[in-house]
């Protein structure tokens, strides 16, 4: 009707023009290549070994005794053939459950025969129907149909081999033995009360430490920090040394045992804390000052602008939190083998499974079962993350508290507390170390420090432990910083960025005990050109990298959402490739987190010990696991020396990152004091 | 008009052709085959409420989110598949995302540093810069620093750092206070002039864009509503949409009688051209400063007119008036209208010269080329 624009717009009606295959740049390609090969590690380091397992939980080992045949000559002629089957049904002696066995399943033939006796001329003879099994003659493997021919004395050498299948027998047994699956209600009851109890405290810790004045928060964020500088059965032992049978201050249960819920649940508590307090202070750090500013000239009150501000804006960071604490706990092995008793936990029934009884199909079935409230918490934890959106633009400005005086004084007594706890524990291993032998001797000495003559591998152990440490950190930093930039800041891509993102959450889900288990499955396995790593410096590296990915990518994920996600836009729009953006701004706008993340690699490679159980070698023993076998030998003192030397070393480490990190704010983060 | 669009030309060139671009959001249509044309030198804005694709539609242009199809020509070469990097285009966000880390001076020097020109020229250009922006001293400065005007202002002089021939700004002003805001509209107008970048701006802001655009587009639900210099955005609206989204617009219901008259009520009035079918049910719209006032009405306002052509003369009462500083709203009732009012500006010289006060009545014009009919159903 209105001609009055000079634009002639092409005619109606409109038909759709072609679809538009868009082009990918030269950084797209870039970024893609990065993401896929940090994925290949992924798959390489972590789906491919879970795989193993998972098939090594369905593989059942029985007896076929239908499958082998004997004959007898007590020198009168040979007998009729007769099956092992017929002989054990006439005999009555083993049951079909006697006859599920391991991979490692022996079963001798002489038991077959009541009358048997090595010193008697009688002669026998065996064979298999069927080649899917075999039998072993001394330690030679006898597989073919023929009829073999022993003398008495040679006869009782000879043991059966299970054949194998594939099904849900391991399952099944492990479902009908309550000593196991009882396991399930415990694991998931201790980790909910520890991570209640941990989020928290931790929430109070944190929130006293960003919104309140009080004093000494660089020595209360030292002490929150002490537990993650050691391995999480090192409070087990403290507490042994506290409330055990001839603990210092046993009264204070009231005759409660600490060996069982009560003990793992503080040990939880204490070596869980750090975790939860490190997130729930990113969350909070990252708050906005004009949103309190804000609630202040809405006269909101304190109460209402923490339910209306600060909750919602730490709200990831709590979520986040409380799943990374319930998985520690529920994944821990060190603090309930110390310290649980006769309580069964999923993790210690793995080692008991592998390490006590060579049963790896059982501890496969319970790494399985172990996994699930894994995926739970993976789902819950996807569902959040969509939820969450950059929060800190340039024009963000921090929160700076004011100071109050009731409110500061009730943070520095509540942080008084807590910190009184953790130091405590601390100190009271260190006095377990010096102590000759408690608590006969109390005399103070270093000869628990001797380690050479103790069952751990000595001070080698240590010397390994921080080599593993540091080149896990440097490998670490790398691959996951790089990952967590790429697939956060590519465009498109939609399906290779959310397979990245679940490879790189799952470490979180999967247990140390699990994914150790599952190398030796499928690192162990001759079949792998990869074996050549099997039992070196390399695969201890390679687990543990893969064991911290998690935590480690979500640093650096928070750290990166905290830049405007236009930052990419404008620097393409400048011609400037990615990698200028990434080494002029992103590396040094994040260049704390990256710190964060290296140290906190570092340290845990130095306490780890439920991933490198199952993989160290007499040349890689390590100082964390050398300190649960000395507690397993008795040697409850040196354990908590080594504990401590671990402790020590983690303070140096910690102290050198606190003063770089100092040196690197003062020269890359600047423009945050302003 | 071509010469208003762009002064300087004699026959303006097309610089960005814009030929059915369509872009889904899965199953969302965010745009749905627009085509624009837009010439050298040209300062476009791209105005629509929240939602309405406009920001979709500039961010297919810096291909920062291709579309689903259609295709995009700068400058005569199509870019339609190509990456923001190998396109022409400096770009202000809304946050203008200033890197946090480096001074004003790094941060516009931050397009400069690879291009293989020397230190010298970069302070040069820096500097240059930071003149044309009106920030000589704030060079060293990290962006916390700055002023929220002043982030802006560095934020262009980024973009503009290596004379890109497309400027795409994306509600550059909208985080500004007002009198901030105000100055800024100034500023960057009277700069895009002298440097004679071709800008397209998106705003939801209409006074922005009336002040600072060229020409404005006006989009709703993916589509283009209406291209045009703001004076025919304003005076001629195409459709309701835009008549009623740009400045103040009376709507009153009524029905079509024929294809230059239309009715309300019993009353019959004159209007302009208009493509709807007789009988059609139809909103009739007038903007309020269009009323014209004649005189003191009749005692019982509108009892009267009967179908006869009444001139578009008609007897109002006064219900309500509002005092606005340079003029009177006020609001017109008449029996015919039903439920319906009027607005309409008056100047405070009619106001005094027609002793005009509530609850008395007024004859008043609504003159026939400024009475619009659009569908009723349309919106």
């Amino acid at each position: 009707m209105n001609q009055a624009s000079p634009i002639e717009l092409p005619a109606a009606p409109l038909a759709d023009a072609p679809l538009i295959k868009p082009k990918t740049s030269k950084d797209d390609r870039i970024m893609v290549g990065f993401i896929l090969m940090i994925s290949l590690y992924l798959l390489i380091t972590l789906a491919f070994p879970l795989y193993a397992m998972l098939s090594k939980s369905f593989s059942t080992f029985s007896f076929d005794l239908t499958n082998f045949e004997f004959q007898v000559n007590s020198g009168d002629g040979w007998s009729a053939a007769v099956s092992a089957d017929s002989l054990n049904r006439e005999l009555g002696k083993y049951t079909a459950d006697d006859l599920a066995t391991s991979s490692d399943g022996r079963l001798g033939v002489t038991d077959f025969f009541p009358d048997f006796s090595f010193r008697s001329p009688t002669l026998y003879r065996i064979r298999q129907i069927q080649l899917d099994s075999s039998f072993l003659f001394g330690s030679e493997r006898v597989a073919d149909t023929e009829w073999h021919e022993y003398g008495s004395n040679d006869f009782r050498r000879v043991v059966i081999r299970p054949s194998s299948s594939t099904g849900l027998a391991n399952y099944r047994s492990y479902f009908s033995t309550p000593a196991l699956f009882r396991s399930i209600e415990n694991s998931l009851l201790i980790a909910a009360i520890s991570t209640i109890i941990t989020v928290s405290l931790a929430f109070g810790f944190a929130y006293a430490l960003n919104r309140s004045t009080m004093r000494f928060k660089g020595i209360f964020r030292l002490i929150a920090m002490i537990p993650i500088l050691v391995p999480s059965l090192l409070p087990g032992i403290a507490l042994v040394y506290l409330f055990g049978n001839q603990g210092m201050i046993r009264g204070l249960l009231f005759g409660e045992s600490i060996y069982g819920p009560i003990g793992i649940v503080m040990g939880s508590v204490f070596f869980t804390f750090p975790h939860a307090l490190i997130i729930i202070t990113t969350a909070l750090g990252i708050s906005d000052a004009r949103l309190y500013e804000a609630a202040i000239a809405l006269r909101a009150s304190r109460w209402k602008t923490f339910w209306t501000v600060t909750i919602p804006s730490a709200r990831y960071g709590l979520i986040s939190a409380a799943f990374v604490v319930f998985n520690l706990v529920i994944t821990d092995f060190g603090l309930p083998k110390v310290i649980g008793g006769q309580y069964n936990m999923l993790a210690v029934d793995i080692y008991k499974q592998v390490i006590g009884q060579q049963n790896f199909e059982m501890g496969a079935v319970v790494s399985v079962v172990l996994l699930i409230p894994a995926l739970f918490a993976f789902s819950i934890d996807r569902f959040v993350q969509k939820k969450q959106v950059a929060s800190v633009s340039a024009r963000s400005v921090p929160y700076e508290p004011k100071p109050h005086r009731q409110f500061d004084w009730i943070c520095l007594g509540y942080c008084s507390a807590v910190a009184i706890f953790i130091v405590g524990l601390i100190a009271v291993c260190q006095y377990a170390a010096l102590i000759k032998f408690w608590p006969y001797n109390l005399s103070l000495g270093l000869s628990n420090y001797n380690f050479e003559v103790m069952d751990g591998g000595g001070w080698d152990s240590y010397w390994n432990s921080i080599q593993l440490a540091f080149y896990t950190a440097i490998v670490g930093t790398l691959v996951v910083f790089t990952g967590s930039y790429m697939v956060e800041k590519i465009n498109g891509f939609a399906t290779t960025r959310s397979a990245f993102q679940f490879l790189a959450m799952m470490p979180m889900a999967i247990p140390g005990m699990v994914l150790g288990l599952a190398y030796i499955f499928f690192f162990n396995d001759p079949a792998n050109p990869l074996n050549s790593i099997y039992a070196t410096m390399g695969i201890l590296v390679i687990c543990t990298v893969t064991h911290f990915y998690t935590v480690s990518h979500l640093t650096a994920v928070t750290a990166l959402k905290q830049m405007d996600r236009e930052f990419e836009a404008v620097a393409a729009s400048l011609k400037q490739p990615f990698h200028r953006l990434f080494s002029r701004v992103t590396v040094p706008v994040c260049l704390p987190s990256i710190l964060d993340i290296s140290i906190y690699l570092f340290v845990n490679a130095m306490t780890t010990v439920s991933a490198v159980i199952f993989l160290y070698s007499p040349d890689t023993t390590l100082a964390s696991v050398a300190v649960l076998n000395m507690d397993d030998a008795g040697d409850v003192a040196p354990a908590a020396a080594m504990g401590m030397m671990i402790f020590y070393t983690n303070v140096i480490a910690r102290l050198l990152h606190l003063f770089i990190t100092r040196k690197v704010v003062r020269t890359t983060q600047a423009w945050r004091k302003l | 008009m071509t010469e208003s669009i762009a002064p300087a030309a004699q026959t303006p060139r097309v610089y960005l052709r814009i030929d059915r671009l369509t872009k889904k959001f899965g199953a969302f249509v965010a745009l749905d085959r627009v085509s624009l044309e837009v010439f050298e030198g040209e300062f476009i804005c791209f105005l629509g409420p929240s939602g309405c694709g406009k920001t979709t539609f500039l961010r297919a242009i810096a291909g920062l989110d291709i579309q689903t199809s259609g295709s995009v020509e700068q400058d005569g070469l199509d870019i339609s598949a190509l990456p923001p990097a190998e396109r022409d285009f400096g770009i202000v966000f809304q946050s203008y995302a200033l890197f946090p880390n480096l001074t004003s001076e790094r941060n516009i020097a931050f397009g400069l540093e690879n291009q293989k020109l020397g230190k010298a020229k970069i302070t040069a250009r820096v500097a240059e810069l930071l003149e044309l922006v009106g920030l000589p001293e704030q060079g060293d400065k990290y962006p916390a620093q700055l002023s929220g005007g002043q982030q802006q202002r560095i934020a262009l002089a980024r973009a503009l750092a290596t004379s890109p021939g497309l400027l795409l700004l994306d509600e550059p002003l909208s985080a500004l206070d007002a009198k901030v805001r105000g100055h800024l509209r100034h500023e960057m107008k009277l700069l895009q002039r002298r440097l004679g970048v071709t800008t397209v701006m998106v705003t939801h802001d209409q006074e922005e864009a009336l002040t600072m655009a060229d020409r404005i587009v006006v989009m709703n639900q993916g589509v283009i509503e209406q291209v045009g210099t703001p004076t025919e955005i304003y005076r001629e609206p195409d459709t309701l949409f835009v008549a009623d989204f740009i400045g103040e617009m009376n709507q009153v219901k009524g029905r079509v009688e024929s294809e230059t008259s239309v009715s309300i009520g019993d009353i019959r009035l004159a209007s302009r051209p208009h493509k709807l079918a007789q009988g059609a049910s139809a909103v009739v719209a007038i903007r309020p400063e269009d009323i014209i006032p004649h005189g003191a009405g009749a005692r019982s306002a509108g009892t009267t007119e009967t179908m006869a052509d009444t001139g578009n003369t008609l007897d109002m009462q006064i219900e309500n008036m509002e005092f606005l500083g340079s003029f009177w709203r006020v609001s017109l009732w008449h029996p015919g209208f039903g439920d319906d009012r009027l607005r309409a500006d008056m100047s405070i010289n009619a106001m005094r010269r027609l002793s005009i006060e509530e609850g008395s009545s007024i004859q008043v014009e609504l003159p026939a080329d400024r009475l619009w009919v659009f569908a009723s159903e349309s919106r």
